[in-house]
């Protein structure tokens, strides 16, 4: 097979939303059987050149090729004739539908009556994952299935209809680690048999792990083409964030003796449900506290119920040495607490709804006069945020939708710190986040333990983990298993070790 | 951390440019409430100039008409803003219409007004309590109470219209005038000037439009959203009730017919005025604009000599084709 065979590519792409450039005479090309990385800072222009090329979006100027031959991709259904096919960050599965109804959803095997023929989908299903060397099985229903296995079948469902290039948005962000392993096999399977696969990934060691070239786009433009042999991590990072980024993922001993000071919050054999079990643990002001574990270990769970989400089964909590009846998240956020939630699409934020509305939610009470809001002190109190926080928003009266992932976590971030909270709780802060946002979301949360506050972290990312966490607690199935001061762990190899129970 | 020099906010727009940008960025679609009322308005003002239409007295018949309509349809605002829709309002009203009459006549005007905001209390907490509380469905909750409320004032009434006798009760409810201005137009001013202040200027109101646009996430904002459609759905009981009474007042009795089919006349004016109907978004302006057009519409196809059937479908179209127009592409 020809690997230096092109099979996409696209010629000066240009792309404005409201008179806004958002994409600017990009070139992009693929090769047949190559995994191509496309890399950039949140905003770059990603997601839109590939849905540029999905048919989600139509160019303003510029030509798109398939196979040599200039094509015109209108629609999604136009992208699939002519072989490209997405696994979306959201995804696009029925869940009421079973596996091999969703992978023929719209191209159902019809039998001579007209009427569609459900055991020969099923067959046919078998013989995609059995082509992709993994056991699904096409009768499950989908809302039964893990994340992992949407994502399989929305790979299945577009090699069902014959792509021969696959985009893969962020396809990790929801994975556990020996998912995302599973799912770098199939790619490598994928690729042998000359697919070619562009991915998305804001994760430089997923990069270096599967993509054969690399193409990062600053700004709305196209910034290098490179084989990874021919470049560092350390020129991509420049290249992404526009500068050198020194120091921040690695961890920094902070001055104050944290274990030393107040304890701020003890939680004392919280249990609920079957994903907490008893777990006891003390925070003290000016701390981090890593929270580790597979994901499923209780992690998110343990963060609900501090935050009164989740009811309490039994055991207490006590803030400042005082017992605190947290049932609800009102009451959390009264005693002090904030949580950054996991997803912050469903959990975080009112997507329709401004930027500004957003921000100010949880702050309406600071804004009020009598019964009225102000809406000059809002304005003021919201770009105040927007300026601490770096938001990139074209106006603070837009739709939050229309930001890109790493500025809608901004706006989660600068929502919550606006209401001063004593002890911050950050679920996954980092998902979807570029480097460069990373790097300052870090800068923020030491900065934040610095001040005196407290902060638990919950990260999936291990040096990410050990960069911020002064303590990290492993859980298992819900339990606390080990408790690590920072200096106990050696190196990320050493908490994936603790992590998996060895 | 900070230190990027990206610019974050753009600069408050001026000058030319910005007046360009502004009316690039203008959605018309938003406004096309207030232009569909413009063109109505102009459309019957030239084809029906020689029916009066025009006329002082024809253009308060219109705000008379379909004040009741405005304030049953303030409430529906809030609800279908909140992502809930009230479908017992219109035979609420009914029965606020019935309780008021009896009460009334019975022991006096305040016990009688007293009967009938008792009305939209109960239905209204019901209402609230079991979507809030137990999670049923508002569609089918108050789908049921539609049934309940009217077969109440049927049974209690033995379907009987009950007179008001009560001068004073008749005049503030809906017959009187204050000054030279229709009782009823400032019934309808006072709910949409209130309407309007709460549901844009209050933290109450933010917190309904939070809870309709993503409940999730205003839960984990720490908004008690089960309170918040709690009420909603009282606020909207206790409107409808206040709107039987002003059926009654017009039209000096109690009478459980009143109010019957508001109850899509209420939610067609709400979604016309612009409110999403999957919760999010409202204007409580934008509501009484679509009352308005809704009784321009039938005001103008009555004079233009249209019987009741062919009404029906005119305004139907009418309606069909403003909603098509105003929707998000
Ligand atoms: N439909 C839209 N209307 C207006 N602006 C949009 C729209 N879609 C995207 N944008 C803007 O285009 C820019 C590029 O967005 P895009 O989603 O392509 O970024 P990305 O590189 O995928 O970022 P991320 O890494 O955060 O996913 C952003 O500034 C975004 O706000
Ligand atoms: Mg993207």
């Amino acid at each position: 097979m020809n690997t230096s065979e092109t099979a996409v590519e696209m010629r000066s792409i240009s792309k404005g939303f409201n008179g806004v450039n958002v994409l600017n005479d990009v070139d992009f090309e693929v090769r047949s059987g190559e995994v191509h990385a496309l890399a950039g800072g949140n905003g770059a222009g990603k997601s839109t050149l590939m849905k540029i090329l999905q048919g989600v979006y139509q160019t303003d100027s510029g030509a798109i090729l398939v196979g040599g031959r200039p094509v015109q991709i209108n629609s999604i259904q136009d992208a699939k004739a002519v072989g490209i096919g997405m696994v979306f960050q959201e995804f696009s599965l029925v869940p009421s539908l079973t596996v091999a109804q969703n992978i023929f959803l719209g191209a159902e095997p019809q039998g001579r009556s007209g009427l569609i023929n459900d055991k020969e989908a099923v067959r046919r299903a078998r013989e995609v994952f059995a082509e992709m060397e993994i056991v699904v099985d096409p009768r499950a229903q989908v809302s039964a299935l893990g994340t992992a296995y949407w994502q399989l079948t929305e790979i299945a469902k577009a090699l069902a209809q014959n792509a021969r290039v696959l985009i893969m948005d962020e396809p990790t962000a929801s994975l556990a680690r020996h998912e995302t392993d599973a799912l770098f096999d199939l790619v490598e399977r994928l690729k042998k048999r000359g697919i070619s696969i562009i991915y998305i990934s804001h994760r430089m060691d997923e990069v270096y792990r599967i993509a054969d070239r690399i193409t990062i786009l600053r700004d709305g433009r196209r910034l290098l083409t490179e084989s990874l042999s021919d470049v560092t991590p350390e020129q991509i990072v420049e290249g992404i964030v526009g500068k050198k980024i020194e120091g921040q993922l690695s961890y920094q001993q902070r001055g104050r003796d944290a274990a030393s000071a107040a304890p701020i919050l003890e939680a004392r054999g919280l249990t609920s449900g079957k994903r907490v079990r008893d777990v006891s643990f003390t925070l003290h002001s000016g701390e981090i506290l890593g929270l580790a574990g597979l994901m499923g270990s209780g992690r998110t769970e343990l963060a609900r119920v501090l935050f009164g989400i989740d009811p309490l089964d039994s055991g207490e909590i006590l803030i400042r040495g005082t017992k605190a009846q947290i049932t609800n998240p009102r009451r959390a956020i009264a005693a002090g607490l904030a949580l950054i939630p996991e997803d912050r699409r469903d959990q975080g934020l009112v997507l329709d709804h401004s930027v500004r509305d957003n921000l100010l939610l949880p702050l309406l009470d600071k804004i009020a006069r009598g019964p009225l809001l102000d809406a000059a002190a809002g304005r003021k109190l919201s770009n105040s945020l927007i300026q601490k926080f770096a938001v990139k928003v074209a106006h603070p009266n837009k739709p939050v939708r229309l930001l890109s992932g790493g500025n809608q976590q901004k706006v989660v971030l600068a929502k919550w710190l606006g209401t001063e909270p004593d002890v911050l709780i950050l679920d996954e802060p980092t998902a979807g986040v570029d480097i460069g946002t990373k790097s300052e979301i870090l800068a923020m949360i030491r900065e934040l333990a610095d001040t005196g506050k407290a902060v638990i972290v919950i990260s999936s990312e291990y040096p990410e983990l050990l960069a911020v966490s002064d303590r990290v607690l492993v859980l298992r199935d819900g339990s606390i298993t080990r408790e690590l001061g920072r200096n106990e762990i050696a190196d990320e190899e050493s908490l994936q070790l603790a992590v998996q129970g060895v | 951390m900070n230190n990027r020099t990206i610019s974050t906010i753009a600069p408050e727009p001026g000058g030319l440019a910005a007046v360009r940008g502004w009316f690039g960025e203008l959605d018309w679609r938003r406004y096309v409430i207030y232009i569909g009322f413009v063109v109505v308005f102009a459309f019957f003002a030239v084809l029906l100039r020689d029916q009066g239409f025009l006329s002082p007295n024809n253009l308060l018949n219109i705000f008379r008409q379909t004040a009741t309509i405005t304030v049953i349809a303030v409430g529906m605002t809030y609800v279908i803003a909140c992502a809930e829709i009230d479908l017992s309002v219109g035979s609420t009203a009914g029965l606020s219409s019935v309780c008021t009459a009896m009460a009334l006549s019975q022991w006096g005007i305040i016990p009688g007004i007293l009967a009938g905001l008792a009305v939209g209390l109960v239905v209204g907490s019901v209402n609230g309590a079991l979507v809030s509380l137990l999670g049923i469905p508002s569609f089918l909750v108050t789908l049921g109470m539609l049934g309940i409320a009217v077969g109440v004032a049927q049974w209690i009434t033995a379907s009987a219209p009950q007179p008001i006798l009560n001068d004073t009760f008749n005049m503030i409810f809906g017959s009187g005038n204050f000054g030279p201005v229709p009782g009823l137009l400032v019934w309808s001013a006072v709910f949409v000037a209130i309407g309007a202040v709460v549901l844009s200027r209050t933290k109450f109101g933010r917190q309904v439009l939070a809870t309709g646009g993503n409940r999730t996430a205003a839960d984990f904002t720490g908004i008690n959203t089960k309170r918040i459609k709690f009420q909603v759905l009282l606020i909207s009981g206790l409107v409808a009730s206040v709107a039987g009474m002003l059926y009654a007042g017009r039209l000096e009795s109690g009478r459980f017919q009143w109010g019957a089919g508001d109850e899509l006349s209420a939610i067609a004016a709400v979604i016309l005025g612009g409110t999403s109907l999957f919760g999010g978004a409202g204007s409580v302006v934008g509501t009484l604009f679509g009352a308005l057009l809704i009784g321009l519409i039938n005001n103008g196809l009555i004079l233009a000599g249209l019987d009741s059937s062919q009404q029906q479908v005119v305004r139907g179209a009418i309606i069909i084709l403003a909603v098509a127009l105003a929707r998000k592409k």
